[in-house]
C-alpha cells in the first residue's frame, strides 16, 4: 500500500460528498443523483464512477472483488483490483462468496447474493432515454413527469419491424415502479437478479456525474407488453467446463475452421462448480 | 484443449516494462530534464497546465515527460493528480486589466493607447524549417519600455456606449466545476469554466465552423493580451489580501455584430477567452464560441452545433472524450454475446420468411 495518498485515493471530504449523493440515491431507488465526479488516474468509459463509489464505501476490513465481463482476470478489473490493493492496501478475492463488495462491468455474478454484500456497477450511460432523447434538460423533466412514452414506443416499434424487442443488452427496466433506469450493459439475462436483490446494488457514472441506486429488496421490473412478456437470452449448449446450463454463456472461437465452443462467462462460479466436481 | 483465459496481471506487468522501456529510448541519450522541457517546450508545457486545469510548470514538465510527448496524455496525468489537492481557498478575480503585458495587438483599431505590441509570437515567421538550432545571441531590448499597464481597447467603445456593458457586480458567484457537476441550462460564468478546461482542438473547429456559416458571430479581435497577472487572496484568518505569486495569462475579447433583439437596442456584444500561459488560439476560439453560446440570452435564432450548450460543453472536454472513445477498446464480449444471439434469432426468422414467400410466390404462378 502507497502512503503517498489518503486510504483509497480520495481524500475525506471528496468521500463524504459521494456518499451523501449514494445516501440520497438509497432514498430515491433508481434516481439519477448528479455528484462532482472527480478525474481518477483511471480513464473515464473505463470504471471512473464504480471506482469513485468503491473507494466511497471501502474500509479496511472490506474484501474487494473486481470482474468485468463476469471475469475476474480480464485486464481491466485486474488493473482495478491492483489499482485499490496499491491506495487501499485492502484485501481482494476472486470469489463472489468471500467479497464485501463486488464492482462489476457488465455482469451480475451467477451466485447469489447475500444482504451484506454491495455490487457496484461501472455505468458508460445513466440515461436509458439518451438515445432517444440527447438533451439532459429534456430527459431530466421526462423523468420528472414519469414521461417513459418514447421507450414504449421505442420498445413498439422493435416489436412492429422485428418482431422482438431489439434490445439485449442495458435492457431499460423500472425501478420501483417509478423511475425507468439503465441496469448498465450487463446482458437481458442478469436483469431477473435485479428484482428483490437482497444485496445493495449502487451504479456510478463519472464521466456522466451520476450515480444511483437499487436498495435491498426494491421491485425491478423490466420493460415488457402483456402480449410480449419480457424474456432472457437461452442457450442451446452447456458451459463445456463445467456443464452447467443456467448460466450466461460466452462463446469462445478456437481454431482457423471457426468452431466455437461455449464456457461460463461468471469464471468463478465456473471454477467453483468445477472444483466441487474434482472433489 | 480451451482453457478460460488468464495472465490478465501478468501481462500488464509485461506492458508496463515494455512502456518504460519504449518511453526512455536510448540510453546512451540523456533523458530529458524538467527544465529542458519547462523551458524549450514552453507552449506545450502551457497547454498541459491550462486543459489539466493545474498551473504548475514543474508538474506539466513532468507529466509532458512521463506521456511520452502525448499532450492529451499528460494534460489527464495531470488532472488526476490535482484531485488529490485539497482546495484551501479560492482567489480573488484576476484584474487583467493590470496585466504586464508582453503581447498586446488589436484587430479593430490601427493604433490604441499602449500601442500594438508583437511580442515573441511565431504570427511573422516564414515557417521554414531552421536547420540550425534556434538563435543564441544576445537578449532582445524593446526600444523603450513597455508601460505598467496598458488600458483595454474595449473600454474606448465603453466609454462611447457602443459596446455592451458588462456589469459584473450583478455576477452571482460562479459554480466551481471541479467541485459540482455540470448541470443544464448552465449560465455564462459556468460555460467560460467548461471552456476554459476544454480541448483546444474542439474549440478550434467549433469555432472555425461559425466563420463558415454555422452560426454567425461578425467578430473582430478587440484586444489580445498576454502577459503576467498577481495573484491575491484573502486567507479568513487573515481578514487581509495578500499576493501569493504571478501567473501568465492570454486573454481575448472579441468585439460583435448585434443588430439589436430581446429587446437590446443594436450595440457592440463581446466574447470572452481567457487561458492560463501563451495560448492565443485557444483564447480565440474560446472567445467565438463563448458569443455563439450567447444566442438565447441575445434572441438570435439558434441552429449550429456551436450554439447548442448541451452538444458544445458537453463534449468539449478531452479527459472524458479520450477516455470514452478509447474504452471501446476494452471487452464487450458479454454484450456482443448478447447481440450475435439476436442477430441470429432474427436472420433465421428473416430467412424462414423469405422462405414461404418464395414458396407462396410458386404456388400461385403454377
Amino acid at each position: 500500500m502507497t502512503s503517498n495518498y489518503n486510504f483509497a485515493f480520495l481524500d475525506e471530504n471528496t468521500k463524504r460528498m459521494l456518499r451523501r449523493a449514494l445516501l440520497k440515491a438509497v432514498a430515491i431507488p433508481g434516481y439519477q443523483v448528479p455528484f462532482g465526479s472527480r478525474e481518477m488516474p483511471l480513464p473515464y468509459g473505463w470504471g471512473t464512477g464504480g471506482i469513485q463509489l468503491t473507494a466511497a464505501l471501502l474500509g479496511p476490513d472490506d474484501v474487494l472483488k473486481v470482474i468485468d465481463q463476469g471475469a475476474d482476470d480480464t485486464t481491466n478489473a485486474v488493473n482495478i483490483r491492483r489499482f485499490f490493493a496499491r491506495v487501499a492496501g485492502v484485501t481482494t478475492t476472486e470469489r463472489t462468496t468471500e467479497a464485501s463488495v463486488i464492482q462489476t462491468r457488465h455482469r451480475i455474478p451467477e451466485t447469489p447474493l447475500r444482504e451484506d454484500q454491495i455490487l457496484v456497477f461501472q455505468v458508460p450511460e445513466p440515461e436509458p432515454l439518451r438515445t432517444l432523447e440527447p438533451r439532459e434538460a429534456e430527459t431530466r423533466t421526462l423523468h420528472a413527469l414519469a414521461d417513459y412514452g418514447l421507450m414504449h414506443v421505442k420498445l413498439y416499434e422493435d416489436i412492429a419491424q422485428y418482431g422482438h424487442i431489439a434490445t439485449s443488452y442495458d435492457y431499460p427496466v423500472l425501478v420501483d415502479g417509478r423511475f425507468l433506469t439503465s441496469p448498465s450493459p450487463i446482458p437481458k439475462f442478469d436483469n431477473p437478479k435485479l428484482d428483490h436483490s437482497p444485496a445493495l446494488m449502487l451504479f456510478g457514472a463519472g464521466r456522466e456525474k451520476r450515480l444511483y441506486a437499487i436498495p435491498p429488496y426494491t421491485r425491478v421490473e423490466s420493460l415488457a407488453f402483456e402480449d410480449h412478456p419480457f424474456e432472457i437470452q437461452r442457450w442451446e449448449h452447456q458451459c463445456e467446463l463445467c456443464g452447467a446450463d443456467e448460466s450466461y454463456l460466452d462463446e469462445v472461437v478456437v481454431d482457423d475452421l471457426g468452431s466455437r465452443m461455449f464456457v461460463c462467462s461468471d469464471t468463478d462460479y465456473c471454477g467453483q462448480r468445477r472444483a466441487e466436481q474434482a472433489a | 484443449m480451451y482453457v478460460a483465459v488468464k495472465g490478465g496481471e501478468q501481462a500488464i506487468t509485461r506492458s508496463l516494462q515494455l512502456l518504460a522501456e519504449a518511453r526512455r529510448g536510448d540510453l546512451a541519450t540523456p533523458e530529458l530534464t524538467l527544465d529542458q522541457i519547462r523551458q524549450q517546450l514552453r507552449l506545450g508545457v502551457a497547454r498541459v497546465m491550462q486543459e489539466g486545469s493545474l498551473y504548475d510548470e514543474d508538474l506539466a514538465a513532468m507529466a509532458i515527460r512521463q506521456a511520452a510527448g502525448d499532450m492529451l496524455e499528460a494534460i489527464f496525468l495531470l488532472r488526476a493528480y490535482r484531485t488529490t489537492l485539497p482546495r484551501f481557498g479560492y482567489t480573488q478575480p484576476l484584474d487583467t486589466n493590470a496585466m504586464r503585458v508582453h503581447r498586446r495587438v488589436s484587430g479593430t483599431f490601427k493604433d490604441v493607447p499602449g500601442g500594438q505590441v508583437l511580442g515573441p509570437t511565431y504570427d511573422y515567421t516564414q515557417r521554414l524549417l531552421e536547420f540550425e538550432s534556434a538563435a543564441q545571441g544576445d537578449p532582445v531590448e524593446a526600444a523603450e519600455p513597455l508601460p505598467d499597464t496598458m488600458p483595454r481597447v474595449l473600454d474606448l467603445l465603453d466609454a462611447e456606449a457602443l459596446i455592451e456593458r458588462i456589469d459584473a457586480g450583478n455576477d452571482p458567484e460562479p459554480v466551481d466545476l471541479t467541485r459540482e457537476p455540470l448541470m443544464f441550462p448552465a449560465d455564462r460564468a459556468t460555460r467560460l469554466q467548461n471552456l476554459a478546461r476544454g480541448d483546444e482542438g474542439f474549440l478550434l473547429g467549433m469555432a472555425y465552423s461559425t466563420q463558415r456559416g454555422y452560426a454567425e458571430t461578425h467578430p473582430f479581435a478587440g484586444e489580445i493580451r498576454m502577459g503576467e497577472v498577481d495573484v491575491l487572496i484573502c486567507p479568513e484568518e487573515l481578514g487581509f489580501t495578500i499576493e501569493i505569486g504571478s501567473i501568465t495569462l492570454t486573454e481575448c475579447q472579441m468585439i460583435n455584430q448585434f443588430h439589436g433583439g430581446n429587446g437590446l437596442p443594436p450595440q457592440f456584444t463581446r466574447g470572452y477567452g481567457l487561458c492560463m500561459g501563451e495560448g492565443e488560439r485557444k483564447a480565440m476560439s474560446m472567445a467565438l464560441v463563448d458569443r455563439t453560446l450567447r444566442c438565447d440570452e441575445l434572441g438570435e435564432p439558434s441552429y449550429a452545433p456551436a450554439q447548442n450548450h448541451e452538444f458544445v460543453l458537453s463534449h468539449s472536454d478531452s479527459v472524458e472524450a479520450s477516455g470514452f472513445v478509447q474504452h471501446l477498446k476494452l471487452p464487450h464480449y458479454v454484450d456482443f454475446q448478447a447481440e450475435l444471439s439476436l442477430l441470429r434469432t432474427l436472420s433465421a426468422q428473416h430467412a424462414q420468411r423469405t422462405k414461404d414467400e418464395e414458396s407462396a410466390t410458386q404456388e400461385t404462378s403454377s
